[in-house]
Parts: structure tokens; C-alpha cells; sequence
């Protein structure tokens, strides 16, 4: 386990270097200059930009100003998607830095919710974390914790405080060993290549015969296209956290290890690059 | 067993599909005109439908929390590409909630799916006995 810690702290400081550009579109009184972030993976893009809105609003009238969106080559990014699942999904294989569109204008209601405050995000949150906990110990971990621990949990996402978020959310990672696992992997597939949100349902982490199902093993059932057949060339590329993990990666390490802090295992699942 | 079984009749285009989010509701048809459609006597139970277009509906069992309006039809059938957001939506309509007045939706009385969440993964994650309890509230119950 001394090993592993150091992949929680990799997972939780992975950065992508990002430059916000104002939409040519809006309005400004002076040139609005582009604005460079190093965005954490892990954490929320409204969670994160306050320093990108005061940037833009410089230069803008007060009246010209509507609830701040992004946008990725034509694609609203959905903040309530962790930032790593959006580059991950839409701009693996592209240049650094991600080049983010600033919008203040025409909101797309259709693609995106609405993120008033940071308190729509920390429900958005403690609500994930909450269902993944469901499915992994029929919710009694969430459940047991006190409000102040459900606090401690957010404060550490909203602070980047890896020890204080890890001292809580361990215990939403314990689970019997006898059972060798949780009682079902809490995980998301993604793929741009469909307008469902994504394919979320039940899998355990262990077969009834006692082996450990790994990352292999969860796409057969859910997205056997997405496993490469001998003779043929890869189609598509499945991503966590940026990397491609090797299919025979046990799916309740992979839980562990490269979940989310909302405690969801994010899987992209992009075409492959032909080059 | 449930008194009446209603069919949640959500926007389809020609082709049949369900069309994008949060565009449904404009279409849903009003609940009365639902009624009428859908005869009044308890249907066959959702494992014994016959036609694919059933399989491809889920049974949610809709239950107020706190002094949120009940409704009269508890159980429906429901679309599983259907949104949260659209149900939810559907349900302050039905419900005659004024525009400000928010909804939260609950699964096992403890989280609040995300509005763009499918109720088709809901169930089958979440589903038990063949249906979906879902708890809605007028304030936050949960959480």
C-alpha cells in the first residue's frame, strides 16, 4: 500500500495547462489578452476560474455579462464533469496547452447546466460521492460520516488539500476483505462517439468464481468494441487520468486508485488516433 | 399493487428518437390527455409486457417527501433515455409547481442523480422489485 499512496498523490496533482480565450464574439472595451491555468485534473472547471472571469470582466462592460461558459472546438464542456474527463474525452492527442473558448453570452441550455454558485457544485459532488458509496457498501459509509466529515470531503476537493480529503475518504475505500472488493465498482464510460451521457451499470469487482475482474474484463461486458482483436488494428483508445492502463489492471485496484474524488472510475473511450 | 398505471408519454421525433435534452417537456403531453390514452384499468405487470416498445420503458414509482404535493398516479412508465431534468420537469407540471418553485429528485432517499442522468441507468443501478422508487421534494430532503 506505501507504493500506492504515491499514485493517490499523482492522480490528485495531475495539471493540464490550459489558455482561456475570450470568444471572438463578445463585446469588450479594450483587447482581451488570453489567460494561462494550470487546471487540476480532479477538480471542477466553474470550481476553478474565478481568476478567468475577473480576467475577461476587466475589459467588458458590466452590462455585457452573463453567466461565464466554455466551450472546446464547438463543444460546450459539461463543469460538472471532472476537468481530466473533458480533456480526456475531447483533446487527448492535441496540443498543449488545451485551448479553452471563454463565453459570457447565449448559454447552451440544452448542453449544460446552470452553476450559480459553488454550493450547486459541492451538492453536484457530495450527491456523486453519495451514489457511488450505494454501490459500493449500500451507502452505510456516507451515511455513518457526520456532516462535518461530508465538509471535510468538500473542503479538501475546493482547497486542494490532498491529506485532508484522503484522511475521510479512505474510509469510503474500505471493504471487507473477505468479499475482496466493493460490492459493485462505481464507474462512468464515456464516448464521444454517442449523445448518451455515458454507460453507468452494475459490475463486480470479483467473479463468482472468486477472480478478480479487471479492466478487461468490465469492458467486454460493457464495450466489447472497445478490446482490440488479434488481426486487427486498434480502434479506440481507453483513457484514465490521460494514460492508457493495461486491460489486465484489476478493476478494484483501478477503483482505489485512479477513482475520482466523487469516488466514480472515469473511462474515456475515444477513437484511436490514425496516423 | 399500484391503483393506476400511467404511461409518461415524452417527446419522440418521427424516426422514433427520443430527442435531445430538456427539449421533452416542451412535448410531453398533459397528464389528463395521458389518462385518457391509457385505459384506467391496472395493466399486466411490467415483467409479463409483451412489445418491445414496453421493454423499453421503466416502471418508477414516484413518492412526495415532507409536505411536497402527493400525486394521485404514483406509477409510470417511463422512457429509459429519459432525463432526470425532463422528469423532474414533467412532474412540476403535473404538480402545477409555480416556475420558481425548484424539485429535487432522490435516489434511496440519500442522492440527487444529476439532472442530465438517464432514469434508464438509474434503474439498473438503482431499480428493485422490477421498478424505481424515486422521492421527490419541493426543499432539499437530503443531503
Amino acid at each position: 500500500m506505501a507504493d500506492d499512496k504515491d499514485v493517490l498523490r499523482d492522480v490528485w496533482f495531475g495539471r493540464i495547462p490550459t489558455c482561456f480565450t475570450l470568444y471572438q464574439d463578445e463585446i469588450t472595451e479594450r483587447e482581451a489578452e488570453p489567460f494561462y491555468l494550470l487546471l487540476p485534473r480532479v477538480s471542477y472547471l466553474t470550481l476553478v476560474t474565478d481568476k478567468v472571469k475577473k480576467h475577461f470582466h476587466k475589459v467588458m462592460r458590466q452590462d455585457d455579462v452573463e453567466e461565464m461558459w466554455f466551450e472546446y472546438e464547438g463543444t460546450p464542456l459539461k463543469w460538472h464533469y471532472p476537468i481530466g474527463v473533458l480533456f480526456d474525452l475531447h483533446a487527448s492527442n492535441t496540443a498543449l496547452p488545451w485551448s479553452i473558448t471563454v463565453h459570457f453570452k447565449d448559454f447552451p441550455e440544452r448542453d449544460l447546466l446552470h452553476c450559480p454558485s459553488n454550493s450547486v457544485i459541492e451538492a453536484h459532488f457530495m450527491s456523486c460521492i453519495k451514489e457511488a458509496d450505494a454501490l459500493k457498501h449500500k451507502g452505510q459509509v456516507v451515511n455513518e460520516m457526520q456532516k462535518k466529515d461530508h465538509k471535510q470531503l468538500w473542503m479538501g476537493l475546493q482547497n486542494d488539500k490532498f491529506d485532508q480529503f484522503w484522511a475521510m475518504n479512505r474510509k469510503l475505500m474500505e471493504y471487507p476483505t473477505e468479499e475482496g472488493g466493493f460490492r459493485y465498482i462505481p464507474f462512468r464510460i464515456y464516448q464521444t462517439m454517442s449523445d448518451r451521457p455515458f454507460i453507468q451499470k452494475l459490475f463486480r469487482p470479483v467473479s463468482p468464481d472468486g477472480h478478480a475482474h479487471t479492466l478487461g474484463d468490465l469492458l467486454k461486458e460493457m464495450f466489447p468494441a472497445a478490446i482490440p482483436q488479434d488481426d486487427e488494428q486498434k480502434k479506440y483508445q481507453v483513457i484514465i487520468h490521460g494514460i492508457e492502463p493495461m486491460l489486465e489492471t484489476p478493476i478494484q485496484w483501478l477503483s482505489e486508485h485512479l477513482s475520482h474524488p466523487d469516488n466514480f472510475l472515469h473511462i474515456s473511450i475515444i477513437p484511436a488516433p490514425s496516423d | 399493487m399500484y391503483q393506476t398505471y400511467c404511461i409518461v408519454t415524452a417527446g419522440t421525433s418521427e424516426a422514433g428518437q427520443i430527442l435531445p435534452l430538456f427539449n421533452m417537456s416542451e412535448n410531453a403531453e398533459s397528464p389528463t390527455e395521458i389518462q385518457k390514452e391509457e385505459p384506467s384499468t391496472v395493466p399486466p405487470p411490467a415483467e409479463n409486457a409483451g412489445t418491445n416498445e414496453e421493454k423499453k420503458k421503466i416502471d418508477i414509482l414516484l413518492k412526495a417527501v415532507g409536505d411536497t404535493p402527493i400525486m394521485k398516479t404514483k406509477k409510470w412508465a417511463v422512457e429509459r433515455g429519459r432525463t432526470v431534468q425532463s422528469l423532474s420537469q414533467f412532474i412540476s407540471r403535473f404538480l402545477k409547481l409555480e416556475p420558481s418553485e425548484q424539485l429535487f429528485i432522490y435516489v434511496n432517499q440519500s442522492f440527487a442523480p444529476s439532472p442530465d442522468q438517464e432514469v434508464g441507468v438509474l434503474f439498473e443501478c438503482f431499480g428493485s422489485d422490477g421498478k424505481l422508487v424515486l422521492h421527490y421534494c419541493k426543499s432539499q430532503a437530503w443531503g
